[in-house]
């Protein structure tokens, strides 16, 4: 069956807004927008497998470096490194993963006002996240680490960097979720999308679960 | 006859919309509220081997409570438990390719900078 005579099956059958209502009328059984952000989300591993490898491999030759002679990757990172300030970020990301998860739950039972409070409430936390970002970069700029000091501050910048611009980008979803709520838009009819953003946001939070660890806390 | 065609040809039948399938299958507000505690103990557990020492046990605890932190958000947070299986082939395809594209590059790091003296 074509796409158009599916379209015109599914509008005579009373279901006029396919994507919406219809999310099996697919090969798969799964709706094509969420398939696609499945797909995107595996391309997204790539990405960051290849900024979190390049770190990796990058961190090891910073001994290489004159200006750190004398002291470990561990003495180093220990001296630039706060962890107790990115613990509390850490957590705070994690807490918005749990918001988001309840206010797509709330948008499934069509509980409109919870799931704009969920909503505003996860990209509240998501902006303190990237608040604690910028306050992070603006510190290790001030003790003398920028982007090009050598080559640990350069894919250390630029893994956290895409990060928080995937945070940014995330942020600026939920707002769009959030005014599609407030207008009435967005209802358990097509709670979807408020689904798929929130598969984005919890990719987001799964990459910093493995940042954290991996960049902040493995010696 | 294909799925496709079963469902979208019969008048009156009610497919089950996503949002259903979730209220139906997915985890309650009660279980996804466990799952946000636990992931806040094992984070807790985390920032304490910063301040305690856990000698030898250090990387592989880091390693566990990372992974098993990562299965819990994907499997429950982004439903992959509960979703159709072909969605968690796609995700699990992007993360065997990034650990594969680490490790070819690492041992290539390895072999090629074997022997040049620093």
């Amino acid at each position: 069956m074509t796409d158009a005579a599916t379209v015109e099956a599914v509008a005579a059958s009373g279901h006029g807004d396919v994507h919406a209502h219809d999310p099996h009328a697919t090969n798969t059984g799964i709706s094509n927008e969420k398939l696609a952000m499945w797909a995107f989300l595996g391309s997204e591993c790539l990405l960051f497998g290849g900024l979190i490898s390049t770190f990796l491999l990058y961190k090891e030759k910073l001994e290489l470096f004159p200006e750190f002679k004398g002291r470990t990757i561990n003495q180093f990172g220990a001296e630039i490194f706060d962890i107790p300030f990115t613990s509390v970020s850490s957590f705070v990301l994690l807490m918005s993963s749990l918001t988001m998860v309840l206010a797509v739950s709330s948008i499934s039972r069509n509980d409109r006002t919870r799931a704009m409070v969920w909503t505003g409430a996860t990209a509240l936390l998501g902006s303190g996240f990237i608040a604690g970002q910028v306050y992070e970069f603006t510190a290790f700029y001030r003790e003398g680490l920028g982007y090009t000091t050598n080559i640990f501050s350069s894919a250390f910048y630029t893994l956290t960097g895409f990060h928080g611009v995937h945070v940014t980008i995330g942020i600026l979803l939920l707002l769009v979720m959030l005014n599609q709520l407030l207008r009435g838009k967005l209802h358990a009819g097509n709670a979807e999308k408020l689904e798929i953003v929130g598969l984005y946001w919890h990719f987001v939070d799964v990459v910093w679960v493995v940042i954290f660890a991996v960049v902040y806390l493995i010696p | 006859m294909s799925t496709e065609t079963a469902t979208v040809s019969s008048p009156g039948h009610e497919p089950a919309s996503a949002h259903d399938d979730h209220a139906h299958h997915g985890p309650s507000d009660k279980q996804y509220l466990v799952v946000a505690a636990v992931l806040a103990v094992f984070t807790a557990i985390e920032v304490l081997t910063y301040f305690v020492d856990f000698g030898s046990a250090l990387v592989p605890t880091l390693l566990a409570l990372m992974v098993i932190k990562f299965a819990l958000i994907i499997l429950y947070f982004m439903h992959l438990k509960f979703d159709d299986k072909l969605l968690l082939r796609i995700f699990v395809a992007g993360l065997v390719l990034a650990l594969a594209v680490y490790f070819v590059v690492f041992f290539a790091f390895k072999f090629f900078s074997a022997g040049v003296p620093h």
